[in-house]
């Protein structure tokens, strides 16, 4: 499917690579070099090859090997979204739950409003803020500084991973947090949490018990897609803070028209999207024996 | 304060709007009671006004005390001591009313283990799974062991109304609502339920609150009626003498539904 | 599991508050939007002022690194965000829309292969199909933009539309019309889309909000609209490397944005009451 959705964009990759201007001996050199001339059936057999080698060639500018460079890059990229969505759910889901209970309080509808606030900010503006407050006024932190060296430098790669790390918590965190709050309004309302309590159990001993597990089943699927979308995402993140990361390597790529680059890391990102989208999966079979069911029939 | 239940003046207002007027019942210990009326008259309301679980925005006002207890204006603390000791509700529907994501046994064991917490004699381990198999035979499901490790969606509908009934009897309350237990089952499982019901009641010697919208239904398993009308309790009494002489128009009504009813499945009332 | 509007916790009244509070931060950005066709406080190009200067009476935003007033930045920001937002979200709908419906009517095969295509492209966000789009093209400028965020829009729209295209496929009303031998085009245009339009109507105004932070985002990233158009996006990436010097650049542009999503999310929640006030209201 990438492959498809790749060579359906318009522009061939020879022209975008020499530039306007290029002679057409010079186009047609470079094609036979990319192997663009070749039937299209041809490319895409030696794709599926090349892919199963997890082989994506050479960067057209560098020269070095595209999957090297990737896995530089997601040394940078993996923590960074990792570390972002432990924070985002370690804000999200115990604020969530308080938004829900509390609905009719005011702390409850101060919660959903600043979340509400969350998803109408760009993440990139919530990196400059931050920038702004702890590396310009506050002076406590880098705006970037990612070391040349990375992790080998490892005291200067964590200072520099805070403020990006916190971002992608705070947008993340602003976006799930609206819908554990809608799974806690659904269990609030729920049957089994009023036979709960009818048989004098506490509220909140009712939603630890039971709440808890319910409110999972849907949340662990929306997480899923935040995590998928954050990782492809955090080519923004990165360019704020100027990090070496999967997300520079392709907007790089884009504007160097390197493709091998490009397809490398959308390969990689559609395979991460995949795997999260299955790990989701697993875990909501595990939280619900009804979907276990279902996949056993 | 020989009633265990003793409900007066009770009115329930949602928004401006009145849901339950001037309402008095009184339920001694053992004594079954019913509540009839259909679908928004406020019957079951009724029963969450008494167990404190009214929905946000239901303003009560009135009194309600169970076992000498004032449950109006009372906090959230004393209610939860309430409930599940002095009173225990088994709802309509029985598929929401359990968890889905838990077995049986542990649904069961939930309110049991608190009961016994309360009882200051904590069950655990063996003593508490052995205890919830013997909840289970007592309702009468088959192949308890086996039962006890299913999940909701498992089992029947009739399996886990007794459940839920299981679920209630934990808590040896002293008075046992339900909440129009057998609407959701068909009329050989809802005959069933009547009768494990009855049975319970009597061993158990708990109180009971029938709640139902079937004159039929409820008049079989109570001694006492109240009929409930838009919020209002237009008729009460034994219900030899409700069905003997209805003095309301209402209860008139319902009483020859039920009978065009029975005719026409040919059996009596 | 869908997201209840936040405002449901609140009275009647105070829904349609928020309803009035979106038009007025929507029509406020239409205002300065449509005002920066005839007039701006100074030319975007010109040089009015030192470099960087603090907001004054003069300069009410400050101005940029090469002393451009900002102000006049910022409106114009707001019509090319509105304009991009817009234009996108149009070719986002009728895109998403006819792929969602050709997805509803299709044979199974195809339903269940879009349908998993579509699951798969949700994950990707709207701005990195966008990027793509402009990577594939010959160069940013302002139509690239607009047709990349559509194309990055539409995978979001075309699930919605057919899932709830096949909800009212399967109502009654659809058999008695095929049975009776409507066409169907016929169908789609006298059953189907009418009814999905409320849904739709609301997911298109959110997706109108998306727009806009994709639309900064892209901008932000280079890939965007291309000097003189001052897309917010842009602003703030230039006002970063100054922002050191004079934070407050930083700020404004932002301030703004934030402004005209949070308007027509509002706006969102009030329309989701108006069309669908029986689910709202509980």
């Amino acid at each position: 499917m990438l492959f498809v959705l790749l060579r359906l964009l318009p522009g061939d990759p020879a022209n975008a690579l020499l530039g306007v201007g290029a002679t057409s001996e010079q186009v047609a050199a470079a094609r036979s070099q990319l192997g663009s001339d070749q039937p299209l059936f041809a490319q895409f057999l030696l794709f599926l090859v090349n892919l199963a080698r997890f082989d994506f060639g050479a960067s057209f500018v560098s020269r070095a090997p595209v999957l090297g460079e990737i896995a530089n890059r997601l040394s940078v990229t993996l923590p960074l979204t990792l570390a972002g969505f432990v924070l985002a759910l370690l804000l999200a889901v115990p604020l969530g739950i308080v938004a829900a209970v509390k609905a009719d309080k005011p702390f409850g509808a101060m919660i959903s409003v600043v979340s509400q606030l969350g998803v109408a900010v760009p993440v990139f503006w919530v990196g400059i803020l931050l920038v702004t407050l702890f590396a310009v006024n506050l002076r406590w932190l880098p705006s970037g500084n990612f070391p040349l060296r990375g992790w080998r430098n490892w005291d200067d790669a964590l200072t520099a991973m805070v403020l990006p790390v916190l971002t992608i918590g705070l947008v993340m965190g602003a976006s799930v947090l609206r819908y554990v709050r809608a799974a806690t309004l659904d269990v609030l309302n729920s049957d089994y949490i009023r036979t709960a309590r009818a048989l004098g159990s506490s509220l909140p001993e009712a939603l630890r018990r039971h709440g808890l597990r319910n409110g999972a089943v849907p949340v662990v699927s929306i997480l899923g897609i935040e995590l998928a979308s954050t990782f492809l995402g955090a080519v923004v993140v990165e360019r704020v803070f100027n990090l070496p990361g999967l997300g520079s390597m392709l907007l790089l790529g884009i504007q160097q028209r390197d493709y091998p680059n490009v397809q490398g890391v959308l390969f990689v990102s559609t395979l991460m999207v995949l795997l999260v989208g299955f790990a989701a999966d697993i875990v909501q079979r595990l939280l619900d024996p009804r979907l276990r069911e279902s996949v056993a029939s | 304060m020989s009633a265990l239940l003793a409900i007066e003046d009770l009115s329930v207002e949602a928004g401006g709007r009145r849901l339950i007027s001037d309402l008095s019942l009184a339920i001694g210990p053992r004594e079954r009671v019913g509540l009839i009326g259909e679908s928004g008259s406020g019957k079951s309301l009724t029963a969450l006004a008494v167990s404190g679980l009214l929905p946000r925005g239901l303003l009560p006002h009135g009194s309600i005390r169970l076992a000498g207890r004032e449950v109006i204006g009372a906090a959230e603390r004393e209610l939860n001591a309430l409930r599940g000791s002095a009173v225990a509700i088994v709802f309509q529907e029985p598929l929401t009313a359990l968890d889905p994501l838990m077995t049986v046994g542990r649904q069961v064991a939930e309110p049991l283990a608190r009961r016994a917490k309360r009882d200051g004699a904590p069950l655990r381990g063996s003593a508490l799974a052995s205890a919830v198999l013997d909840l289970l035979r007592d309702v009468a499901l088959p192949d308890p062991a086996r039962l006890a490790h299913a999940f909701p969606h498992q089992i029947s509908g009739g399996q886990r109304q007794r459940v839920a009934i299981a679920m209630a009897l934990a808590c040896r309350p002293a008075l046992l609502i339900a909440d129009e237990p057998t609407t959701a089952l068909d009329v050989t499982t809802q005959a069933e339920i009547l009768q494990l019901l009855d049975r319970l009641a009597s061993e158990r010697d708990m109180a009971l609150l029938f709640i139902g919208h079937d004159l039929a239904v409820v008049a079989s398993a109570v001694d006492r009626v109240v009929v409930m009308r838009q919020g209002v309790a237009v008729e009460s009494g034994p219900v030899a003498t409700v069905l003997a002489a209805p003095s309301h128009d209402y209860t008139k009504g319902l009483l020859q539904a039920a009978r065009h009813f029975d005719d026409a499945i040919g059996r009596r009332l | 599991m869908t997201i209840p509007a936040d405002t449901a916790i609140l009275s009647r009244k105070a829904r349609s508050w928020t309803l009035v509070a979106g038009l007025a931060l929507v029509g406020l950005h239409l205002v300065v939007a449509l005002l920066t066709l005839v007039w701006t406080p100074f030319d975007p190009t010109e040089l009015a002022g030192r470099r960087l200067e603090a907001p004054s009476l003069l300069h009410l935003a400050g101005t940029d690194r090469l002393g451009r007033d900002l102000l006049t930045q910022i409106m114009i920001g707001s019509r090319i965000a509105l304009t991009v937002g817009t234009a996108a979200v149009a070719i986002g709908a009728v895109l998403g829309t006819t792929l969602g419906l050709l997805a509803a009517f299709a044979s199974n095969w195809l339903d269940d292969a879009l349908a998993a295509a579509l699951d798969i492209l949700i994950a990707f966000p709207t701005l990195l199909i966008a990027m793509l789009v402009v990577a594939a093209s010959d160069g940013a400028n302002l139509s690239t933009a607009i047709l990349a965020l559509g194309l990055g829009l539409s995978p979001i729209v075309a699930r919605l539309a057919r899932i709830l295209a096949k909800r009212v496929l399967l109502m009654d009303y659809i058999t008695a019309a095929r049975t009776s031998g409507t066409s169907w085009p016929a169908i789609v245009r006298i059953h189907v889309l009418p009814n999905i339009w409320p849904g739709l109507s609301v997911n298109l105004a959110l997706q109108f909000g998306l727009a806009v932070i994709a639309e900064a985002s892209l901008s932000y990233l280079g890939l965007g609209a291309p000097p003189p158009n001052a897309s917010w996006g842009r602003l703030l990436q230039e006002a970063q490397g100054t922002v050191f010097s004079a934070p407050i650049g930083a700020i404004t542009p932002g301030i703004a944005l934030v402004s005209l999503v949070i308007g027509i999310n509002l706006l969102a929640d009030g329309l989701r009451e108006r069309n669908d006030p029986a689910r709202s209201e509980r």
